[in-house]
């Protein structure tokens, strides 16, 4: 089972993930990424690359589902105006054991932050936006998993 | 084609250019850009803050354009 999806609507982790939990494996992660309450931040703005972003999460869930053999994963991105409080992103993993449920899961989000084409634009209850800047961090632990 | 902080210094998303003979790489190519206008040289003025992609796959600033038909400029991504 696989599932990717980029869309303008807000999604509802539990119900996006229960499939993953009827495909007779032991295990399921999952990661909610949400727009965090910083303060003076009221909104994000996600932009992203369409036909790329699409064939970039497709290629990372197929190297995820072919490396930890998992029985299905599920990556969704929201792209558009995200309000506080909002889930941006949402991975989920099923396989046999936790192990290769929680790497693959841990590896599709951090590839997912280095690699796909996506940009965040921070919206200020004063009226004022800035970019997001990508941080050093995120490529050390995208790194990680090549 | 343009992104994030990239297309609002431009101040658009979307360009059909002819490029010049002898630019040959993304590198070269955006140095014939920066000089076709002030906005392009803000966009561009600092090139390790750039990205590229070459009909939609991550390449770099001494890649051969070799006949590509789509190329992106754009920021660092910050997804997820």
């Amino acid at each position: 089972m696989k599932v990717v999806r980029i869309s303008g609507e807000v999604f509802d982790s539990n119900a996006e993930l229960a499939p993953l939990a009827k495909l007779g494996g032991g295990a399921v992660a999952s990661f909610t990424g949400i727009a965090r309450d910083d303060e003076g931040v009221a909104a994000l703005e996600l932009e992203h690359y369409p036909a790329m972003t699409d064939a970039n999460l497709n290629a990372l869930v197929d190297e995820a589902i072919a490396r930890w053999s998992l029985l299905g994963a599920i990556l969704i991105h929201r792209v558009g105006v995200i309000l506080v409080g909002e889930p941006i992103v949402l991975v989920g993993t099923a396989a046999n054991h936790r192990a290769e449920a929680l790497e693959a899961c841990a590896f599709l989000i951090d590839r997912l932050k280095t690699d796909a084409p996506l940009w965040k634009k921070e919206h200020r209850v004063d009226g004022s936006a800035t970019w997001v800047e990508a941080k050093a961090s995120d490529v050390v632990r995208g790194d990680s998993w090549r | 084609m343009y992104f994030a902080r990239v297309r609002e210094a431009i101040g658009r998303d979307t360009e059909e250019r002819e490029l010049p003979a002898d630019v040959e790489t993304i590198g070269e190519c955006l140095v014939w850009l920066a000089g076709q206008g002030e906005n392009y040289t803000t966009a561009f003025a600092e090139p390790s803050r750039l990205r590229f992609a070459l009909d939609q796959q991550m390449v770099w600033e001494e890649t051969l354009l070799e006949g590509a038909s789509e190329l992106a400029i754009f920021p660092p991504v910050t997804g997820g």
